[in-house]
């Protein structure tokens, strides 16, 4: 029983690991909590059923669905933020202006899909396997090694590449970083398509689980996924997947244990013990608290 | 230079009969009933109200103290079941239920002002939003007590001395008026007193604050303490005013709304707060063909007021020379003030 419980939280924490990273991203390079994260998130799925409708195909749909939403982290930057980075305002504007953003996106995914829910297509027939007494969908199993693939390749991007290396290099002093010759905006501009595309690839994967997309769908899940980058401390690229993993499971746990009534809450709890015991979270450094 | 002398001088008049033009902006709120309005409109007016005692909570925190809480619905949400909980089914009377809603939220405001002590901005803000998601999965789930996703049914109106007040004989409006004016000679004296200026120093630099003598983290809590208790206040007013309340009375659009009115009257002003709910809750009355626009219309308030006018609608810096409180005298020198004043 618990080991089920464990195989459905593994899941299911992959993909908000997935979601973690990029709160981290973000939060890495300009000490933001991107509030926008979870109707971006929402904005993936939507767009998916959108290009399905039109009888796109799943593959090129999901595949327009999450440069689409890439794209739309860029829009975010460009038309919202960096105004704000430009005028040298106090970080309070800048997270009211994602408030503002994720409201907008919310709404305008309300007026344009209807608030209803709505059935996300079936990525793969759905088999389930026993692993010792546990059943497990292969969906399940997908989403967890898509989540993982994904991680590695966005991890291999961050550490080995020209354009990570300028990304980590921004991450610890902008000014300097463009003194050197590296192109900040565009950097800046390159991580929220990063977080935005990853949030929605998770949003497909989540989705495609659960076969339902309304869109106030990313306002809860967006903010357990900010419990995991927090838990795991934020900015900190393998503390989003074990903070992705452990939310995963416990509320899991906590909903085979209390009812599913208490499944959304546990991660809430979680997230201001964090804040109140350990604000830097399980592997953040001193300082990074500084908003 | 020109435009910032104009509004110079239409601040110094105002400033100058401010007691006149206090005195008849009262009388036409105690007149209001009495002009023939439809009870459509006495019920917009007392929401107005109702957002405005909302407001001058949040902007306790937000305005003076410079903390973001996404959270305020929580605190409506605990003012208004307390005071409906006791009413229906202890029979306490209005006031009794009220001041043990305060009570309770000024303990909740406690609670949640302690992360306060090791977080700051954004952090601060999501506990904020999971304490109300908290509150709301409580409501959700306390059946035997809240009555469950059913909400609370036929909350009774408060009565005073046998006197029952309803919407009818504008026993409800006069009420919302005599606590929102309580609440707004309240918010006057803080911002008046010592810890007034010992917030505004905390939200301008906490560390200078800090090195001052202030107590920021004492304060900090204060504020939320303070904050919540006017919130809880306005909540148990709701439920009386509304009958019914339920999960969905409370939501996280509640508590954009609060900070949208906030930030588009001007955080930290008083006048902003009456002028912002104004504007956010006639605007989709007016604008009825607009009405699902509202929400993405309180979104771009949200980021048009962030990026050309932070400050707020009504938010400026006031040009009038600053009155050191103990010596009133000896700021009344204008020399020089004009060229720090922002437009």
């Amino acid at each position: 029983m618990i080991l089920q419980q464990i195989f459905n939280g593994l899941a299911l924490g992959m993909a908000y690991a997935l979601i973690a990273v990029g709160y981290s991203l973000v939060f890495g390079i300009l000490r933001l909590v991107n509030f926008s994260h979870g109707s971006v998130y929402a904005f993936g799925a939507h767009m998916v059923i959108l290009f399905v409708g039109y009888n796109f195909g799943l593959a090129p749909a999901i595949l327009l669905g999450v440069v689409l939403t890439g794209l739309l982290g860029i829009l975010i930057d460009k038309m919202a933020l960096s105004p704000l980075r430009k005028k040298k305002s106090p970080g309070i504007s800048s997270l009211i202006t994602t408030i503002g953003i994720s409201y907008i996106i919310q709404n305008l995914l309300m007026m344009a899909f209807g608030s209803e829910k709505k059935t996300f297509p079936e990525l793969f027939p759905n088999k389930m396997i026993t692993i010792a007494s546990a059943q497990v969908s292969s969906m399940q199993i997908i989403m967890f090694i898509a989540s993982v693939i994904l991680l590695l390749i966005l991890t291999a991007l961050v550490k080995f590449t020209k354009i990570g290396l300028a990304m980590r290099s921004v991450e610890q002093n902008e000014m300097i970083s463009s003194l050197m010759g590296i192109n900040t905006n565009f950097i800046i501009a390159f991580t929220f398509f990063l977080g935005g595309a990853s949030a929605a690839i998770a949003s497909i994967l989540i989705s495609g689980y659960y076969q339902i997309v309304y869109p106030t769908m990313g306002f809860v899940v967006g903010l357990k996924a900010f419990a995991a980058a927090v838990l795991g401390g934020i900015g900190i690229f393998h503390g989003s997947i074990v903070g992705g993993l452990v939310i995963g499971v416990a509320e899991a746990i906590a909903a085979s244990l209390f009812g599913s009534a208490y499944r959304d809450s546990i991660a809430f709890i979680i997230l201001i013990l964090v804040l109140v015991i350990r604000p830097t979270g399980l592997f953040g450094k001193k300082g990074i608290e500084k908003v | 230079m020109e435009h910032i002398t104009d509004k110079f001088n239409v601040e110094a008049l105002v400033y100058k009969y401010r007691y006149p033009l206090g005195a008849g902006f009262l009388l036409l709120l105690l007149a209001l009933p009495y002009l023939g309005l439809s009870q459509y409109v006495m019920r917009i007016i007392i929401m107005i109200g109702i957002y405005t005692m909302l407001a001058l909570g949040l902007n306790i925190l937000t305005g003076y103290t410079g903390l973001v809480s996404l959270g305020h619905s929580g605190f409506f949400a605990i003012g208004a079941y307390v005071t409906a909980i006791l009413m229906l089914k202890l029979q306490f009377n209005f006031i009794t239920s009220v001041l043990a809603a305060i009570l309770i939220t000024g303990i909740c405001g406690f609670l949640l002002g302690l992360p306060t002590l090791r977080l700051t901005g954004t952090y601060l803000s999501i506990v904020t939003l999971g304490f109300a998601e908290i509150v709301k999965m409580i409501i959700m789930n306390w059946e035997p007590v809240t009555n469950g996703t059913l909400g609370l049914r036929n909350i009774p109106r408060p009565t005073f001395l046998g006197f029952s007040l309803t919407l009818a004989n504008n026993g409800m409006y006069y009420l919302m008026l005599l606590l929102l004016l309580i609440i707004t000679a309240f918010c006057i004296t803080i911002q008046k007193s010592k810890l007034g200026r010992a917030l505004h120093a905390i939200k301008e630099n906490e560390l200078a604050a800090s090195m001052m003598g202030i107590y920021t983290a004492r304060y900090k809590i204060l504020a939320f303490i303070l904050s919540a208790v006017i919130t809880g206040l306005a909540g148990g007013y709701y439920a009386t005013l509304v009958s019914y309340i339920d999960h969905n009375s409370f939501t996280f659009d509640v508590s954009v709304l609060i900070l949208s009115i906030v930030i588009l009257g001007g955080m930290g002003t008083i006048r902003g707060m009456y002028f912002g709910a104004v504007i956010l809750i006639v605007f989709p009355e007016i604008a009825r063909p607009l009405m699902e626009w509202r929400f993405v219309v309180y979104g771009l308030v949200l980021i048009f007021m962030m990026r050309f006018r932070p400050q707020g609608i009504l938010g400026w810096r006031s040009a009038l020379p600053f009155q050191i409180p103990a010596e009133k005298e000896a700021g009344q020198k204008r020399s020089g003030k004009h060229g720090i004043s922002r437009g």
